[in-house]
């Protein structure tokens, strides 16, 4: 599955495409699919979502996951300060 | 101090308002983000992993109490209550609002600071010695140098687009403490005939093609300091590789036409620059230097120091550091707790440090490239006084160059560059060398962590350093022995296979058991390493 993500253009915050607009959490992502560049082209341009792009996902159990370590970094919050974490659930490496 | 004239508030001042309207075109819609990225990159705003980064300039590392207090207030009410000291003897605040960042460079320009020269293919903030002005071996106070260096650099049209980025630092004593000969230029001042002048080395650097800086000029005069770096900086901008990101830095450069045919363009250029009087009257440097001088010591001070708690004498031994000035002490403050993160310090923290620094440090305060605190100007007998209020704040860890002062950098927790975590790594290595006994009896042992090939972690220049990389997909951390960002610089040699996390700390027990095993009286691991090689460290690792 596909996954869109970015930042939030004011705050900076992570931001996950859910279909209908944007989340703070990937456990609320949708699959984009192959509508991915459309969206994200239509969504960049009325500002709700900045330096966007897509990503590879897979469906687990707790919802969406990115595959690569970096993406699932980005929708946990820093591995290191559980206090400034997103989820501390989200598994870091795939299993 | 420095302390900026009318001119340096009003570009300051300016560069703020002109941020705001571009923060607030950008927020409107007014500008793509192709259009705004180079913007606010050229206001020290990166987008990060989780959020905007902002990189605070603290030229040559020096602050006052105000200063400090500001980067405090910052974290705390723009931020989530911290900041992160870097390799540059920068801060970088991690949960920035672009919302917020032209409020916060405001705030900043209040106490004569800015971001500017924090990113983009400039001349970056200039680094010094952390213990400039204070130290026992120093010829000169370098940053007056420094600081003319900066006026020079700061929004030079010629170089405000090179090929690269790049990085210049001033020392002034044959220690080297400020990585000099691993910046594109490093700058030692050196005595001749009485007179003080520089020793160029250019062409030096980390990243992914680590180079020691060759000598390429014995001595520069002062009056002549701004057109020999011109000259340098000329031929790099006229030959730099601009097609290729990867060998655009003047390393590249240096190395591929070679110091000396590097050493004679420069002179060439050199000889036409002289003829157009680009360089400062003398009389300039002097003004400059009038903010560095002596500040008002007290005399007839006693060295002694009551020793008889334990704890403080461990501290007192290692961190603490010989002054010029009888009475008084350089002190370290370590930003690396067992547990916590290299550099990291809260809003709390850095406003103690900001109170200490008035209270105890005739209000100067400094940064290390080893993501450090330094208090230069301690009287002797203040010293328990403030270990005390250091050791209640969590800022008395006496492990000043042992192993569990390792340089990390953010890694992969906070940057959209790393390849791998760093901190982790750099906390577990802690928690197993967490004995301060153990670490002491290892002694000197410098580590340090990149989480990718750009080696802001310094990892080429460790006594130990690491690596860590992407391998399909799951971190992998490389080993690396004996290099050095000192006065010995020397570039760290890969083990061989990498480790996951776990066996990268394993592997570093292994070769400390045998440099303790096998040193000889008075070497330091570096030193075991140089005298035996690789070999019996590899056998240690992988046998």
């Amino acid at each position: 599955m596909i996954l869109l993500t970015g930042n939030d253009l004011a705050s900076g915050d992570v931001i996950w495409w859910t279909g209908s607009g944007w989340s703070r959490h990937v456990g609320e992502a949708a699959d984009a699919g192959s509508e991915a560049d459309a969206i994200l082209a239509r969504e960049s341009a009325a500002l709700k979502v900045n330096a966007g792009y897509s990503v590879e996902a897979e469906a687990t159990a707790s919802g969406p996951l990115p595959l690569h370590i970096k993406e699932r970094i980005r929708a946990s919050g820093p591995t290191v300060r559980a206090d400034l974490a997103i989820n501390t659930a989200i598994p870091i490496v795939r299993a | 101090m420095y302390r900026y004239d009318q001119y340096d508030q009003e570009i300051v001042d300016a560069r703020v308002e002109e941020f705001r309207d571009q923060a607030r075109r950008r927020l409107a819609g007014e500008m793509t983000e192709d259009q705004f990225k180079p913007l606010r990159l050229m206001n020290g705003l990166y987008l990060q992993l989780h959020a905007y980064m902002l990189r605070v300039a603290v030229p040559y590392g020096t602050m006052s109490g105000k200063q400090m207090r500001m980067l405090g207030h910052i974290a705390r009410k723009y931020d989530k209550g911290y900041g992160h000291f870097t390799t540059r003897q920068n801060i970088q605040y991690n949960w920035i609002k672009l919302e917020d960042a032209a409020d916060i460079l405001a705030e900043l320009a209040t106490v004569e600071m800015h971001a500017i020269q924090t990113s983009g293919n400039c001349i970056r903030n200039i680094s010094s010695d952390q213990y400039a002005g204070a130290a026992a071996d120093e010829i000169a106070d370098p940053r007056p140098w420094a600081e003319l260096l900066r006026q020079w650099s700061t929004f030079h049209p010629e170089f405000t687009y090179l090929p690269r980025k790049f990085k210049i630092a001033v020392i002034a004593s044959a220690e080297d403490r400020a990585a000099m000969r691993l910046h594109d230029i490093g700058i030692e001042l050196v005595k001749r005939d009485g007179k003080v002048g520089a020793k160029f080395f250019v062409g030096g650097g980390m990243g992914r093609t680590p180079m020691i800086a060759p000598e390429i000029k014995d001595f520069v005069p002062e009056e002549e300091l701004i057109s020999y770096a011109e000259a340098c900086l000329r031929v790099y901008n006229r030959y730099g590789r601009r097609d290729n990101k990867y060998k655009a830095r003047i390393k590249i450069l240096v190395h591929e036409i070679g110091a000396d045919e590097y050493r004679r363009q420069v002179e060439e250029e050199f000889a036409h620059m002289k003829t157009l009087g680009i360089d400062p009257p003398v009389a300039e440097l002097a003004r400059i230097r009038t903010y560095f001088a002596d500040p008002a010591y007290e005399t007839g001070l006693s060295d002694a120091v009551d020793r008889s708690d334990p704890d403080f004498a461990l501290w007192l031994d290692q961190n603490v550091v010989t002054h010029k000035q009888p009475g008084y002490a350089i002190v370290n403050i370590s930003l690396k707790p067992v547990g916590g993160i290299p550099g990291d310090a809260s809003a709390d923290q850095i406003e103690l440090i900001a109170d200490l620094t008035e209270r105890y440090s005739l209000d100067e305060v400094r940064v290390t490239h080893a993501q450090n605190i330094v208090l230069p100007y301690v009287k002797k007998a203040d010293l328990y006084a403030l270990w005390q209020q250091l050791d209640e704040a969590g800022l008395g860890e006496s492990n000043l160059n042992l192993i569990t002062d390792m340089i990390a950098c953010p890694g992969l927790d906070y940057c959209s560059l790393a390849n791998a975590r760093a901190i982790p790594v750099a906390q577990k290595i802690a928690d197993r060398f967490a004995d301060p006994a153990r670490q002491r009896d290892l002694g000197e042992l410098k580590l340090k962590i990149s989480g990718c090939i750009n080696a802001c972690g310094h990892h080429h220049a460790g006594h130990i350093g690491i690596l860590g990389v992407d391998r399909k997909g799951v971190e992998n951390y490389q080993l690396l022995l004996g290099g050095s960002g000192a006065e010995d610089a020397s570039i760290g040699t890969i083990t061989g296979p990498g480790f996951g996390e776990d066996g990268v700390v394993d592997a570093i027990e292994k070769v400390t058991n045998l440099y303790v095993a096998e040193r000889q009286e008075g070497e330091r691991f570096l030193d075991t390493y140089r005298r035996l090689g690789m070999k019996p460290f590899k056998e240690a690792i992988y046998g």
